[in-house]
């Protein structure tokens, strides 16, 4: 039988990003209480409560963007026994992943009057390629149910129990209507993988590819039909850059229809 | 047939070929008017049946709850082809004057999730909470032959001939079914060669042949068992003329002859077993998204994958099961990895099971012809056009 020798203690840890993954965790309404009975929520800057030392669990959110970050990561993965990637920035670079394929130095001379005193790096990237990362919970923003089952798991020490194959599958089992059969509209759902509920498509939009791509993509044959469907290289481009642009099959395909 | 023993524990053998038409009607059929029908479906509603039918919903037939005909698609047709639905309007009154839904029943008999049982820690103690199986009556209306055979292809599996699955075997031994003879022929549609309709000669309480160019328009109704007899009887019908009798069949060869699609049902079981490493398989590998749509649509693809999960205390566990799908790698995952880990050995592990190695499982095939598998593949797949490939020598 399981015994509970001591809670463990959990960090929150944030690079470039909007928050909005690290306060999935506050939004955890229903669940803070039970949540706060299993974990010490040792660093959480978003929450309050700061405290130094080694953490069980490190939760991680954002991309690696300036050099501080990169040396700062690295500290996090030594005081960490599992660090968990958070997100579309930390699993994929994220919005701010669009630099990779432009000068980040030319956007930064167009924004700040005194670009010298940035320190900023060229590209923007996911956590696991910097350090070694035990989970990588997609999605913009995550879904806290998939946030709570992966403390749940590691709390338990098993494998969290969440999808990795396409959101179609997610479509059908809620009786969407399919977008791009129905109405022709260019949806990414077949190479992205499942995790949000098939938002997008359940209010009839295409999935804009939040959670990054499935486990077996082919997003060069879903490209062949939405350009059958009237997609030009330009929209097929911006649909693989969007939230996920640095994961490397999407990033990969979008090369293929220019620069 | 060629045997490949090992495979599957070999079904006793099935008759092959289409059943007998429908000399199991308890009585002449009757005619039944808007109205009639209408009554109908408020008898069920007494007798404390869901009503489950074809409502078009976001562009789409899809089955849900309903009220009455009036919330039935009258005056909709359907346009498919291989990834392409759209709805169009019919120019008469017709109800069922659709081709096959977005879905099948599938959902409603064995739905995407079940909960099997939960359990709770305290201290040393267990306490394991079984999931009662679910006790709603359920009345499909519309349901079309091919999805009459889909049912008894689950039927098979799932409720055999040992214990079976008592979640199915609790919604399937409820339901109430009123089939419709397909009035059209869907785009995608191949019933006809696969022996599986367009006429529903079982496994209803009642058939309606919808006379839409009739005025008033009216149904032709065939009882298929007491149940659906004694439902006819509460409510006002006349019996059917010569002529009504007449049209339903040349209704229904009208529809067999503009089947969208068609697909040559002799022996496929040699031919894709005799050909597993045809250069199409690889071909459509490349073309196929392993999106798993064609089985979530497929009327007969049933698999499951059980999990457990644990809460945050570790005290409540669960045990539920959920659709899967031979194109996602955990479904041929055994230590080490996934035994399928190309796409084209999914598909051709998809394609072979369903229209091959079903009959040494079943005794007969895995497919009814719905289509559905071509339609809402979003890259338009079409498992007829395979079954060409396969069938034609390879090039070079």
């Amino acid at each position: 039988m399981r015994t509970v020798t001591r809670k463990s203690r959990l960090a929150v840890w944030k690079f470039a990003s909007c928050d909005g993954c690290q306060l999935t965790l506050l939004d955890c309404e229903d669940d803070l209480l039970a949540l706060a009975a299993t974990v010490e929520i040792a660093y959480f800057p978003e929450a309050g409560p700061m405290n130094s030392g080694h953490y069980d669990v490190s939760l991680v959110e954002g991309s690696i963007s300036t050099p501080a970050a990169l040396e700062h990561i690295r500290a996090i993965r030594r005081r960490s026994t599992h660090l968990v990637a958070i997100g579309a920035c930390a699993t994929a670079g994220g919005i701010q992943a669009l630099r990779n394929f432009a000068d980040a130095a030319e956007f930064a001379a167009a924004v700040y009057p005194q670009p010298e005193y940035l320190r900023t790096l060229a590209t923007s990237t996911p956590i696991a390629e910097h350090v070694p990362v035990d989970f990588e919970l997609r999605g913009c923003p995550i879904d806290k149910q998939a946030l709570l089952e992966v403390l749940a798991a590691l709390q338990a020490g098993r494998q969290p129990v969440l999808p990795h194959h396409s959101v179609c599958i997610e479509c059908k089992a809620r009786s969407s209507a399919c977008v791009m059969v129905s109405r022709g509209s260019a949806c990414l759902g077949p190479v992205t993988q499942a995790g949000c509920g098939a938002l997008c498509p359940a209010y009839g939009r295409g999935c804009y590819g939040c959670y990054g791509p499935q486990e077996a993509p082919n997003p060069a044959a879903l490209s062949a039909r939405l350009g059958a469907l009237g997609v030009g290289a330009q929209t097929m481009r911006r649909l693989y850059r969007t939230f996920t642009a640095e994961a490397a099959a999407f990033r990969a395909e979008s090369e293929r229809h220019g620069a | 047939m060629q045997a490949y023993p090992g495979l599957y524990p070999v079904a006793p053998p099935q008759s092959a070929g289409p059943e007998p038409l429908m000399t199991s009607a308890l009585a002449p059929p009757q005619v039944l008017t808007h109205a009639g029908f209408d009554a109908l479906l408020a008898e069920l509603k007494r007798s404390g049946h869901r009503l489950l039918g074809p409502i078009v919903r976001d562009d789409v037939v899809v089955y849900d709850d309903i009220e009455s005909t009036a919330d039935l698609p009258r005056g909709w047709t359907d346009v498919q082809d291989g990834g392409h639905y759209r709805l169009q309007r019919r120019g008469d009154d017709a109800l069922f004057g659709y081709a096959v839904s977005a879905q099948s029943w599938k959902p409603f008999l064995h739905p995407p999730g079940q909960r099997l049982w939960s359990a709770r820690m305290r201290g040393d103690a267990v306490q394991i909470q079984p999931e009662p199986p679910p006790s709603e009556r359920m009345a499909f209306v519309g349901a079309r032959a091919c999805e009459l055979h889909a049912i008894a292809l689950m039927d098979r599996a799932l409720l055999g001939t040992g214990p079976g699955d008592p979640y199915y075997r609790a919604r399937r031994a409820q339901v109430f079914i009123i089939a419709v003879n397909c009035s059209v022929a869907g785009g995608t549609c191949f019933c006809d060669s696969m022996h599986a309709g367009p006429q529903v000669t079982a496994g209803f309480d009642l058939a309606l042949t919808e006379l839409s160019d009739q005025s008033p328009p009216v149904f032709l109704v065939h009882s298929g068992t007491t149940a659906g007899s004694a439902v006819l009887a509460a409510v006002p019908s006349a019996p059917a003329n010569a002529a009504q009798i007449a049209a339903e069949q040349t209704i229904l060869a009208h529809t067999r002859a503009s089947m969208g699609r068609k697909i040559s049902s002799t022996n496929l079981h040699d031919l894709l077993l005799g050909n597993l490493q045809h250069p199409s398989w690889t071909e459509v590998g490349e073309r196929c998204l392993a999106c798993g749509n064609c089985t979530m649509v497929c009327p007969t693809c049933m698999c499951t994958s059980v999990a457990d999960v644990s809460d945050l205390s570790g005290e409540r566990i669960s045990r539920s099961r959920r659709w899967d799908s031979c194109y996602t790698s955990e479904f041929s995952y055994l230590h080490g990895g996934s035994v399928r880990h190309s796409t084209a050995a999914r598909y051709r592990q998809w394609l072979t099971h369903k229209l091959a190695t079903w009959h040494d499982q079943y005794g007969s095939s895995g497919c009814v012809g719905c289509g559905r598998c071509i339609t809402w593949c979003p890259v338009g797949i079409d498992l007829t056009e395979q079954v060409r490939a396969i069938a034609a020598p390879p090039a070079g």
